[in-house]
């Protein structure tokens, strides 16, 4: 599958070393996508990486891209008007079906918001479908909070409960300074009826899911975003492989059930 | 005269077969003898096959022997497996040319002539299935692998000479070929030196319809079946299948790991002589003056240490985890991401393995050391 | 108005507590607040008390030359401020500070340390609640200490 060029309409800095881009195709139909997806994201010559979706679907593609390699770095620090090569959508997406009627409890960390960010846009615009829903968000400091400025918005409406953490507080931080299994301890969702989308780094998630479950969530309607090498995205270079799935095809989005006895395995 | 599906061929009839396949247009290619091996390479004449050639294989152990007839296919298989010529070492797959202020991308062509590959062993022939179903049987289908396996041919053998590493009878994938193929030879060296033919297909009856033949009289059929019966008997290693993947998912901590790591220097041999290893990597190049892109793919083996890397580290990074990735794959989790086993029970890995590590005697040591530990509890 | 009594029964750290156990515990309590920025404790002070914030957030701080103030963590209403009390040198290890109004119940440590000793089973308690508490800190401390969201660089 060859990649299809997009070009960047919008950059934006979110951290010391995070950028989002806003792309939409050089020639063809726009990329239609559901929440918890990605693409392989092409700099010219340089390389690919699977990045999450993060924009509202029927808009333009949006990624948020850290820079921690060649490959990123050269992505980040492509300006308007550069063309990337795009393909996909590829993976399995978030539950945001069945999470209809339900509380949702969506639990961020670091540049996990990202890929989580299609759910909250989801869910805000069939607000009446779903029950309570939470945004429980932590980075490491108020410096590396993604989409600050969204966040605070969404903080001030009246339907949805926002709240943050971080690792390590700065000059002039009032919040909330301490880990994500912290807010989920203290949210006021429904555990019995609700449904949780955790996506950050694989210790954070665990500790997470190990707090939702502390709560009463049932394991069944937890859900986490995994990630792994991927080279091409479509179930043949190997290189995602965890155990018995493949996180480019059956993934990136598991049910903890399924993904919990994987990751006690070191080095699976 | 209706077309006979089977008859039977002397073995000068061979030259006529790689020539009937030649002014098809087919890239003929089949086993021939090279660096002290028996490997698969093109073929220009019949005369180019192995003649009189054998192998004595064990583990850590590969030699050349002269047999004592002029068999065509008296050995089992060599370091080389079809896949080479299905799924390359190095393809690329695309080139993109900046222009207009962004690029455009040319998809690679594929314009190779269809290939016709002679003597695939029921085992190989199994193997071609397996990937078919990583490469066509998924959501997407490689397009490349697709076009070269688009009209291939082939000639199908059925062992009767197995090798001493060789398994398919324990894992259900020979020595007889079943299905798939378009010609079937059977070697019969009893009596007069001939090979039973069987036609699987319109092509291959077409192409049988112009060999030097006579038809296959009882006798024929009887020395053939007793051939293969023969080599299915005569296999050099066995193997308990039974719920691999079952037992692979419940022994992931056994101490057996550190045994085989201990062992294995994770050269990736075994990754690159298996004809169903599939693993692969990316490399996207550019000229000098970054005006011209190109993805290449080429073989990647999970015994490498940046097949598992991510953030700054690999996930695997002691040998122990990847050889368990390797044999718990092969034998365990490839029925769960593609319904199939990943083994054929060629015992290439064996052979090639320089530490002579024998994957059987592995499963079979996880095995025993559950009956142990649950004799234990 | 609701008694100290009635309002320990619903903080976390003394749920299921029985009712003669509530009732030593308030006879140590008083109910106090801080206006935003005040001291409740400066690091090496005696650690004579303990706090249940009811109502505002306590940022624990320490203060680093050349950086200033830096807030370790922050405590929200329902959890308990301080352990130093609870064993020799009895002495506060940070500073805590209020973060905007703070609405708290302050503990006497002296009155319920003579009390654990002549209730043992009572002073058992104590210990066990504050012990789990400590161990979820200690937790969520070693989690941050992982700097997971670092890039691995």
């Amino acid at each position: 599958m060859a990649t299809r060029p997009f070009r960047v309409t919008r950059r934006r800095r979110e951290t010391s070393d995070t950028w989002t881009l806003e792309l939409e195709p050089v020639a063809g139909p726009p990329l239609d996508f559901l929440p918890g997806q990605f693409t392989m994201l092409y700099a010219f010559g340089i390389g690919e990486v699977p990045i999450s979706i993060c924009g509202e679907r029927g808009g333009r593609l949006v990624h948020t891209v850290r820079a921690v390699g060649a490959v990123t770095e050269a992505i980040c620090g492509s300006k308007p008007g550069s063309v990337l090569g795009v393909r996909g959508p590829f993976g399995r997406g978030w539950p945001v079906e069945e999470a209809l009627g339900q509380d949702v409890v969506v639990v961020a960390g670091g540049i996990g918001l990202p890929p989580l960010r299609p759910v909250l846009y989801e869910c805000l615009r069939r607000r009446r479908e779903y029950g309570d829903i939470f945004l429980l968000y932590g980075s490491r400091t108020p410096a590396d909070l993604v989409y600050r400025h969204e966040v605070e918005r969404w903080r001030g409406r009246f339907d949805i409960e926002v709240d943050v953490t971080v690792d390590r507080g700065e000059d002039g931080w009032r919040g909330n300074v301490g880990v994500v299994p912290k807010l989920i301890a203290s949210a006021r969702f429904d555990p019995a009826a609700a449904v949780a989308m955790v996506c950050g780094p694989e210790v954070m998630m665990h500790f997470a899911a190990g707090a939702l479950l502390e709560r009463g969530v049932p394991p069944e309607q937890i859900y986490v975003s995994m990630e792994r090498d991927m080279k091409c995205g479509l179930g043949w270079c190997g290189h995602c492989q965890l155990g018995p799935t493949l996180i480019c095809r059956d993934g990136p989005v598991y049910g903890w059930t399924q993904i919990e006895p994987l990751l006690e395995v070191r080095e699976l | 005269m209706t077309a006979q599906r089977t008859a039977v061929v002397g073995p000068d009839a061979l030259e006529a077969l790689v020539d009937a396949l030649r002014t098809r247009g087919f890239r003929v290619l089949g086993p021939t003898v090279r660096d002290g091996a028996i490997v698969y390479d093109d073929l220009e004449s019949a005369s180019e096959l192995p003649v009189g050639w054998t192998e004595a294989q064990d583990a850590a152990t590969y030699r050349l022997a002269r047999r004592e007839d002029e068999a065509r296919f008296g050995y089992a298989v060599g370091p080389h497996s079809w896949k080479q010529f299905l799924f390359p070492a190095r393809i690329r797959l695309w080139r993109a040319r900046r222009q207009n202020g962004g690029f455009e991308v040319e998809q690679e062509p594929y314009d190779e002539p269809p290939l016709a590959l002679i003597g695939v062993r029921s085992c190989e022939l199994h193997a071609v299935e397996v990937q078919d179903r990583v490469f066509l049987g998924g959501r997407h289908q490689d397009a490349d692998y697709a076009a070269r396996r688009q009209g291939l041919f082939v000639v199908a053998v059925n062992c009767f000479e197995p090798g001493g590493t060789c398994f398919c009878v324990s894992m259900g994938t020979g020595p007889k070929v079943e299905q798939g193929y378009d010609l079937a030879l059977t070697e019969i060296l009893e009596g007069e030196h001939r090979f039973l033919v069987e036609a699987g297909s319109e092509r291959g009856l077409e192409v049988l319809a112009v060999l030097p033949r006579r038809a296959a009289a009882d006798v024929d059929l009887d020395a053939a079946g007793r051939a293969t019966a023969g080599a299915a008997e005569r296999m050099g290693r066995t193997l308990d299948a039974f719920d691999l993947r079952g037992l692979l998912t419940r022994t992931l901590e056994h101490a057996r790991w550190d045994d085989v790591a201990s062992r294995c220097l994770t050269c990736g041999n075994c990754t690159l002589v298996c004809p169903t290893c599939f693993c692969s990597s990316v490399e996207d190049v550019t000229d000098l003056a970054g005006d011209h892109a190109e993805r290449m793919r080429s073989w990647d083996s999970c015994f490498s240490l940046e097949h598992s890397y991510i953030h700054g580290g690999s996930i695997r990074t002691s040998g122990r985890s990847r050889y368990r990735q390797w044999l718990t794959h092969k034998f365990g989790t490839w029925h769960d991401q593609f319904g199939t086993s990943g083994c054929v029970g060629c015992g290439r890995c064996i052979t090639w393995c320089p530490a002579a590590i024998d994957v059987t005697e592995e499963l079979a040591a996880l095995r025993a050391g559950e009956e142990v530990d649950d004799a234990n509890d | 108005m609701r008694t100290i009594e009635t309002l320990l029964a619903d903080v976390p750290i003394f749920q299921g507590m029985s009712a003669e156990a509530l009732e030593l515990l308030s006879g140590c309590a008083t109910n106090t607040r801080f206006a935003d920025d005040a001291m409740l404790f400066r690091e090496g002070d005696a650690a004579n008390t303990f706090y249940v914030v009811r109502h505002g957030r306590v940022a624990l701080e320490t203060f680093v030359p050349a950086r200033g103030p830096v807030t370790i963590e922050t405590i929200d209403p329902g959890e308990v401020v301080g352990w130093s009390w609870l064993f020799q040198p009895h002495r506060w290890h940070f500073d805590a500070r209020a973060l905007g109004l703070v609405r708290a119940t302050m503990f006497d440590a002296a009155c319920l340390r003579t009390k654990c000793e002549q209730d043992p089973a009572f002073g058992y308690d104590l210990i066990s609640r504050f012990t789990q508490v400590l161990i979820e800190r200690l937790q969520w401390t070693r989690l941050r200490l992982l700097d997971v969201y670092g890039n691995g660089r």
